[in-house]
């Protein structure tokens, strides 16, 4: 089970370039303890007197990529219009929008935090650790906790060959992934962001 | 000694490594690293290097320093938490231990023990900024440290003949903005692709130390190809290697296209680095011959 909070408005105003498109996820709603709905329909609200918002889609699951692709159909324009798609759900959500979109900045409005409880029932491509640091508005929507094998969110270790990580020569580097995107997305900058330190101390009672 | 201001003095800089034995004696080591590396600036000690559980790094760097020379902590992020780690930093510089390199580490799955919890509290970059911390006196918690702060040279690591270049040119600058002062590289046998990378890190205004390793034979060039990290033998080092067993097994080859590559670098880079690999014996032959 999973718990999101929102990063707050500071934090996500100066990641939003552009027109706006919103997506807020109410798959896991019962366990939405920030309200999340609630505050995107309030920075909706705000932002709509500024134009910067041209859409919202309130979906569920929107972790599930088939579903994702139905429910966005219907806004294929505002989408296409949009420079920035903003995203209150999960860690796993923001990552599937992301892939969907990567061309898109998408940024995730939530950090993710774990429940105690049953484990959600989503066996698709991306996974979420619940950090409660959501990383991935620095990293191009690829998550750097599961994609990479150390969990490294400054960058990519000297371990890397032909792309793939050295503890499995199966799987890709998370870093080389993360790199690619940014370079695709014109966010290399968010390379030159502070030095990160993971908080082990953060749930999501703590303020 | 810091090697940093040796760095500032416009020395060429030139090190070499040394992996601490799995037991307790340590005479070889020293004895070794006396004969065989004291006409350098100073030795590397590796952090239970590939992840393959030995001696630690700090005490013997500190028989090292008994010894006369001038020792080089390794310390990685992969076995301790930021509380161990600055404990082990202040232990250092207590016992005048005073030039480190922060790495991350491999990951514990390529060790020996395979099943061991692999920490990675913090990583190269947190730990430089850790120990800029450190130096301003006080914790990466923000308590005050007791009485005067520690000092130290801080360097790092990059891999310029990797695959994944950019990411690596990311990742120095980050090293850079946290705090490394001088970078030493993976091993490099493709002049080329050095020249090249030090094209673009010269931009961080830090010196590098090229990374050299004596290659043994095509039978080793061959392995680090396929599975170490950032290293590729070009193909007619390769041939050259394998064209007279003997010539190479007696390490003159390996010497001979080690000392090419230096003196190809040179012009480039600050200094050296040797990863020796048990050929320590042949670094004072390695250094003469490519002239420094
Ligand atoms: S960084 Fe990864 S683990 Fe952390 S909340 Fe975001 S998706 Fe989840
Ligand atoms: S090789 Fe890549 S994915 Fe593997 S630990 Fe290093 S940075 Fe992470």
């Amino acid at each position: 089970m999973l718990l999101t909070k929102f990063k707050g408005k500071e934090a996500l105003i100066p990641q939003l370039k552009g027109k706006v498109f919103l997506v807020t996820c109410h798959g896991c709603k019962e366990v939405n303890l920030s309200g999340a709905e609630h505050e995107a329909e309030l920075l909706f609200n705000e932002a709509l007197a500024s134009q910067h918002i041209n859409g919202l889609l309130t979906a569920d699951y929107i972790c599930n990529p088939e579903y994702l692709q139905a429910r966005f159909e219907r806004f294929a324009d505002q989408v296409r219009e949009a420079d920035t798609i903003l995203v209150f759900s999960c860690g796993v959500g923001v990552q599937t929008i992301a892939d969907a979109f990567p061309n898109k900045r998408v940024i995730a409005a939530n950090d993710t935090y774990p429940l105690p409880g049953f484990q959600g029932v989503t066996p698709l491509e991306h996974d979420c650790k619940q950090c409660g640091q959501c990383y991935l508005n620095l990293t191009g929507g690829i998550c750097p906790i599961t994609a990479c094998s150390k969990s490294l969110i400054n960058g990519q270790c000297g371990g890397a060959k032909n792309g793939k990580c050295e503890v499995d020569p199966n799987m890709e580097c998370g870093w080389e992934r993360i790199q690619k995107k940014l370079a695709q997305i014109g966010r290399l900058d968010a390379l030159k962001c502070p030095v990160q330190l993971r908080d082990y101390s953060v749930d999501a009672k703590s303020e | 000694m810091r090697i940093t201001e040796l760095f500032d003095n416009g020395e060429f800089v030139v090190t070499a490594e040394v992996g601490p034995p799995k037991g307790i004696h340590v005479d070889h080591l020293v004895e070794e690293a006396k004969e065989h590396l004291s006409g350098i600036t100073a030795v590397n000690v590796t952090d239970n290097q590939s992840s393959v559980m030995r001696m630690g790094s700090l005490p013997t760097c500190v028989l090292l320093k008994n010894a006369g020379l001038t020792p080089i902590l390794q310390l990685t992020c992969r076995d301790r938490n930021r509380i161990a780690l600055q404990s082990e930093l202040l232990g250092a510089a207590a016992l005048g231990i005073d030039n480190i390199l922060c790495l991350t580490g491999d990951h514990t799955r390529m060790g020996d023990h395979p099943g061991a919890k692999p920490v990675f509290d913090l990583d190269s970059v947190s730990l430089l900024h850790t120990v800029c911390q450190l130096e301003k006196g006080v914790d990466l918690a923000g308590n005050p440290l007791v009485g005067e702060a520690p000092k130290f040279a801080k360097g790092a690591v990059v891999s310029p003949c990797s695959d994944s270049v950019d990411a690596q040119l990311a990742k120095m600058e980050r090293k850079v903005m946290a705090g490394a002062e001088y970078f030493q590289t993976q091993a490099v046998f493709d002049s080329e692709k050095f020249i090249q990378f030090m094209e673009q890190a010269k931009q961080f205004g830090k010196p590098v130390q090229l990374g050299v390793i004596i290659p043994k034979s095509a039978g080793m060039a061959k392995f680090m190809n396929k599975n170490v990290a950032g290293v590729h033998v070009p193909q007619w080092m390769i041939d050259e290697l394998a064209a007279d067993k003997e010539k190479a097994k007696a390490g003159i080859t390996g010497v001979e296209l080690a000392a090419k590559v230096i003196k190809e670098c040179r012009p480039y880079c600050q200094g050296l680095h040797i990863m020796a690999l048990g050929w320590e014996a042949k670094v004072p032959e390695l250094l003469k011959l490519a002239g420094i």
